[in-house]
């Protein structure tokens, strides 16, 4: 019974410099990384790994001691030349020098037939071993999904509508019998459906629309129709006590390899955007990537911001940092630290903006592409405006309540309210708008570390 | 413009952290940005670009709404003066001179006092100067009568930001519109001064013409109700000879009578009504919806008909006292309005309504709308806890099935 929903809610951000679609064949990186900050719920990371190590891709190198069966493994093979610490002696990342050639740890190889027949517990933990796990992400919360449950359904976006988001027909084209083999093994770990969403309003490949086994929904909409936590929402809203997984088609696509292939294919083909890039395009490179070699000799001008992911839930890395787990794109922006004269009330068309208030003129020219930097365009102010919010959130859910609930840890209110159905980047988008500069993803996920761990 | 931005980042050591004038970096700051949109960039977790609103600007497109409000007020204050004392003729330069006199002292105490509370409690506070004083700095005037003494207009902007405003946590968390608070607190607390001709601007100087009651349309139309006259007829008999048709519909509608200073003209609050709702700073539901409640419970009252002033036609409410004012500038406040969709519809209707019910029922208050907003204010958080909690229970109810 595959649904179609539109959505009237939204807003789409038209940035300058989106990636051509042609794969550039570049020098890969010398250094990958695995960041655990990547992942929400990993509060012990244990090491399994030293520096001087060498690992190949697909071993173990650590796991957490909160759920010690779930284990994250190397994206490359090569040598552990760093494990970077933080503040508080925080694990922020563990740092690979690549070989030239990648070698895989090997594990079992099954045929396309054989997974029919595998057991549900044989899959976990192949799953779990093989590295492939944490591409499972548990809702509520947002966090890694937790093995012993069994989730009421498995929801998979196929697409993105961030801005300058890479177009995932092709970045995963030719994947189509891994895709279907994952499809096919997480069908068995969900008591319900696999739901697999995509957009109407787009060109849809075969890999996605000829998918059997689940159920196939289509969305219409601006962003954040992509957003699979909005797309839960209208399908099958996670009530209290539910839980639902999500996943990324690139960790369908794994966990398709890790079984007919018996390896831990970490590659990956990532965009690499933004205004201040001269050539966006697609590389193929891993996991975890360093970017420099895709910055380096390719920006416009010094001064720019590197976002690992894309512009409205990413996160600044320095030029030589590495990519996040779950992210397919950089995204590079200038750096706004400049003052501007009377720059609070100068008319303008060069600045984007979702409201129309007096000489924010972007309503006038909805095709535009927009240089946007990173200044803050104002400062913290008390909540005042109303009714905007809603207007970006295609949900029924009242956020400026919701995050009132969260300040004040009302923990009833945050319940009542729908906190079990947001994770950061539904809301991302009312973090833009807000006239009053909240940072509002970063409330959402202290709401929902409350109501995890208190 | 370098200089300028070098001798800000000269002086700017001395208020930050370690500076001689630390205490007072925010009163620095709201300066500093008043010149400059700060150089703050995004963080390094969450959203990377932002919007190019702020809430500068979304206070000064209020402000620019207000501005048709504003010359209307000085050219209206000037031309009543000479009207009522008899010189019809004077010159458009005299007019707006002799409003200006009266108009502008007005509004500077209303920013002078207002903002003076505003740094105060932000030093104290330690917070950052949020920018609705500039709005409601700009209302208070505009609703205040022509002939205030300053000293009341400064008593009631400090009492209204504090006791309405800062003494519930400052701006965003108050329950009352801070404007209409001052306008109030003159009206208990000074009955006397804001009653009877202070409508119009008369000066020490001058004699009014016969005829010249101080009459407003809401005190005829108080009065027919112990009178038994019929309002429209008392309407077009005021002001014969000495200003022909001050009350009739087209004169109300555009605003050339006596009444607050800005608040006359029905034209200039569409305009800025236009202002508001192209540029989303004022919530069209609200004011479209105190308008259909303040019809709507004309004509009820038409159809009753139990005295003269319900008999006056359902239309005459919309043009007479400050109801359009109200409904565009007051009762759209984001602060003190409910802040739910649902609720805005339900909050402007009962505006609406109590205001015409106010204003035919109780006329020892003339002014109904003043007090149906504020009332209204009061029961803002109260339809939006029913609005909240039918959102609670739709999720709820979802849970079982």
């Amino acid at each position: 019974m595959s649904k179609f929903i539109k959505l009237k809610k939204g807003f789409d951000i038209n940035l300058a410099g989106k990636a051509e679609k042609r794969i550039s064949e570049v020098e890969q990186p010398e250094t990958f990384a695995y960041k655990p900050t990547s992942f929400h719920g990993i509060l012990r990371p244990k090491l399994m790994v030293a520096e001087g190590d060498n690992v190949k891709a697909g071993t173990p190198i650590l796991f957490d001691k909160k759920s010690e069966k779930i284990l994250h493994v190397a994206p490359v093979s090569g040598e552990i030349v760093e494990i970077r610490r933080g503040e508080k002696r925080k694990l922020l990342e563990v740092v690979i020098l690549a070989d030239k050639e990648i070698q895989y740890e090997q594990s079992d190889v099954h045929s396309v037939s054989d997974i029919a027949t595998l057991s549900k517990e044989a899959i976990i933990e192949k799953m779990l071993q093989g590295g492939v796990w944490p591409n499972l992400v548990q809702r509520p919360y947002g966090v890694l999904a937790d093995p012993e449950v069994t989730p009421k359904a498995i929801f998979i976006s196929a697409f993105d509508s961030h801005p300058l988001a890479p177009d995932y027909a092709f970045i995963f084209k030719g994947q189509d019998q891994y895709f279907q083999a994952g499809l096919d093994l997480l069908k068995k770990l969900t008591s319900g459906k696999v739901q697999l969403n995509i957009d109407s309003n787009a060109e849809v490949s075969t890999m996605f629309a000829q998918a059997k086994n689940v159920q196939i929904n289509k969305f219409s909409g601006a962003h954040p129709a992509g957003n699979v936590g909005v797309q839960i929402h209208h399908l099958d809203p996670i009530n209290k006590g539910e839980t639902a997984w999500t996943i990324n088609p690139y960790g369908v696509i794994q966990i398709g390899k890790l079984f007919l292939e018996g390896k831990y294919d970490a590659s990956k083909i990532i965009a690499v955007t933004g205004s201040e890039i001269k050539d966006p395009q697609y590389y193929k490179t891993y996991l975890g990537a360093s970017i420099k070699k895709f910055v380096n000799g390719n920006l416009k001008s010094d001064h720019v911001r590197c976002v690992s992911g894309n512009v409205l839930t990413g996160e600044k890395i320095a030029h030589d940092g590495h990519m996040g787990f779950f992210d397919h794109m950089i995204s590079v922006i200038p750096e706004g630290d400049y003052y501007e004269l009377f720059g609070w009330i100068k008319p303008t068309t060069n600045k984007l903006s979702f409201q129309r208030a007096f000489g924010l003129l972007s309503f006038l020219n909805p095709n535009k592409e927009y240089i946007l930097d990173t200044n803050s365009k104002g400062q913290h102010r008390a909540f005042v405006q109303t009714g905007v919010f809603e207007k970006v959130l295609p949900m029924d859910i009242l956020p400026t309540y919701l995050l009132k609930a969260i300040l004040a840890e009302d923990f009833d209110d945050m319940e009542a309210l729908g906190i079990y159905e947001v994770v950061e980047e539904d809301l991302a988008l009312c973090e833009f708008v807000d006239v009053s500069k909240n940072d509002i993803q970063k409330i959402v996920r202290e709401g929902l570390d409350l109501m995890q761990y208190s | 413009m370098k200089f300028l931005r070098d001798a800000l980042d000269k002086v700017k050591p001395n208020f930050e952290k370690g500076g001689k004038w630390e205490k007072f970096y925010y009163i620095y700051e709201a300066h500093e940005t008043l010149l400059f949109a700060p150089n703050e960039t995004t963080k390094a977790r969450g959203v990377q670009i932002r919007d190019a609103i702020d809430m500068k600007r979304l206070m000064m497109t209020v402000i620019i709404s207000l501005v048709p409000c504003l010359l209307f007020a000085i050219y209206n204050t000037g031309y009543q003066h000479f009207i009522a004392i008899g010189q019809p003729d004077a010159g458009i330069f005299d007019i707006l001179l002799s409003g200006a006199i009266q108009v502008i002292p007005i509004v500077a105490v209303s920013y002078i006092a207002g903002l003076g509370i505003e740094f105060t409690f932000a030093t104290i506070r330690k917070h950052e100067i949020n920018e609705g004083f500039l709005v409601s700095g700009m209302l208070i005037p505009l609703v205040m009568p022509p002939d205030i003494p300053l000293w009341q207009v400064a008593l009631a902007t400090i009492f209204a930001v504090i006791i309405a405003k800062e003494a519930f946590g400052g701006t965003g968390m108050n329950i009352l519109n801070v404007a209409l608070t001052a306008r109030a607190f003159l009206y208990f607390a000074y009955p006397s001064d804001i009653s009877g001709d202070v409508w119009t601007y008369i000066g020490d100087a001058n004699q009014a013409v016969a005829g010249f009651t101080g009459a407003t349309p809401l005190s005829i139309g108080a009065q027919a109700v112990a009178t038994g006259e019929n309002v429209l007829a008392s309407f077009n008999a005021y002001g014969a000879g000495w200003a022909d048709g001050l009350f009739s519909f087209s004169n109300l509608f555009w605003g050339f009578y006596p009444g607050s200073i800005g608040a006359t003209s029905v034209l200039m609050c569409l305009i800025g009504a236009a202002v508001l709702v192209a540029t989303g700073a004022g919530s069209w539901k609200i004011i479209l919806s105190v308008f259909v409640g303040a019809y709507g419970t004309g004509l009820l009252f038409n159809a009753i008909g139990a005295n003269e002033f319900m008999l006056m036609p359902a239309h005459y409410h919309l043009v007479i006292g400050g109801l359009a004012f109200g409904a565009v500038y007051m009762a759209t406040d984001p602060v003190s309005a409910a802040q739910t969709e649902v609720g805005k519809w339900i909050y402007g209707f009962m505006i609406g309504l109590l205001t015409v019910l106010i204003r035919v029922f109780n006329p020892a208050y003339p002014e109904g709308i003043m007090l149906a907003i504020l009332f209204m204010n009061v029961f803002a958080p109260l339809i939006d806890y029913y609005v909240v909690n039918a959102n609670k229970k739709r999720r709820l109810q979802r849970a079982t099935v």
